[in-house]
């Protein structure tokens, strides 16, 4: 972090603006797109939705309740994450790891519980392109946006395995595990919008 | 960056944000008009939203400037995107 001199001449090329490393910053831009594609997605599931009377309501109090453990999976493994970037800029290569692979099993356990939901909905016959309600848009909009977190979910998982892995071989620096970090944080930051709006609006409403 | 927060406040966080979504499940199980309960839940998860943002990935202890480049273009675009969506609640009234 040395190289990042800031201060007289910084936003004429003289040094880094923001003062963190490229990595980090392609992070944060490639977050930000990442960010509206899941935006559009929420938005056309919620539209659909409300404007929809006959909306399907499949999500009985057993599917909250795992929708709420899985919640708190992701919160836990996020926290977890938090502590290996701290050790990580403290240089505890073997805390860094450990903290690390329990995020992994934060993400799996995650995957994991919602894949056995899916299963469910599909044994029900509610598939993307048509379900037993009649209304084809519940099939599209939900396994078009929980899919798409759950590839995320799944990448991450891969994602932080072959950083730790890399770390912990000396490849990899703290600013890897960090930006690693980034990543795992936002999936979890979707999460906390699309488990209110899929699962809990479904509950009353 | 030269004052690192210690562990006690990221569990701190992580409390706050169980607490929130605790809130947000009991609210699920209450009789609530669909735009009550839409703005309510909405309100909690971007409060929660700002707690990851600032702590979990650090924000809050990054330079301004930076803050300032991320934040504020991405919520004009989520409000320019989200400015047709009360369309949905008039369709639903046209029966």
């Amino acid at each position: 972090m040395a190289s990042l001199k800031t201060g007289a001449g910084t936003w004429g090329g003289g040094g880094s603006p923001y003062a963190i490393g490229s990595k980090k910053l392609g992070m944060w831009l490639f977050i930000l797109s990442d960010t509206l594609t899941f935006t559009v997605m929420l938005m056309a599931y919620s539209y659909v939705r409300i404007a929809n009377p006959d909306w399907p309501r499949p999500f009985d109090g057993h599917s909250i309740f795992l929708a709420s453990v899985m919640t708190l999976c992701l919160l836990s493994s996020s926290v977890t994450m938090v502590f290996a970037v701290l050790n990580a800029h403290r240089g505890n290569r073997k805390q860094t790891v450990r903290w690390m692979i329990a995020t992994i099993i934060g993400g799996l356990a995650f995957v994991v519980l919602h894949t056995n939901e899916w299963l469910g909905l599909i044994g029900q016959g509610v598939t993307p392109f048509g379900n037993p309600w009649d209304v084809p848009l519940f099939g599209a909009t939900f396994f078009a946006l929980t899919g798409l977190h759950m590839t995320h979910v799944t990448l991450g998982v891969i994602y932080l395995a072959v950083v730790a892995w890399g770390f912990n071989g000396g490849r990899f620096t703290d600013e890897d595990v960090e930006v690693s970090g980034l990543y795992w944080h936002f999936v979890d930051l979707v999460w906390m919008f699309i488990f209110p709006l899929v699962y809990l609006m479904s509950n009353t409403v | 960056m030269s004052s690192e927060p210690g562990n006690r406040l990221y569990l701190t966080v992580w409390v706050g944000l169980l607490v929130l979504t605790a809130i947000e499940i009991v609210l699920a199980y209450m009789q609530l008009s669909v735009t009550v309960m839409l703005l309510t839940l909405m309100g909690l998860s971007f409060v929660k939203a700002g707690l990851i943002v600032a702590y979990f990935m650090h924000l809050r202890f990054e330079r301004r400037s930076l803050v300032l480049t991320l934040i504020p273009a991405t919520l004009m675009c989520i409000a320019l995107m989200a400015f047709f969506f009360p369309d949905s609640l008039r369709i639903l009234e046209l029966g």
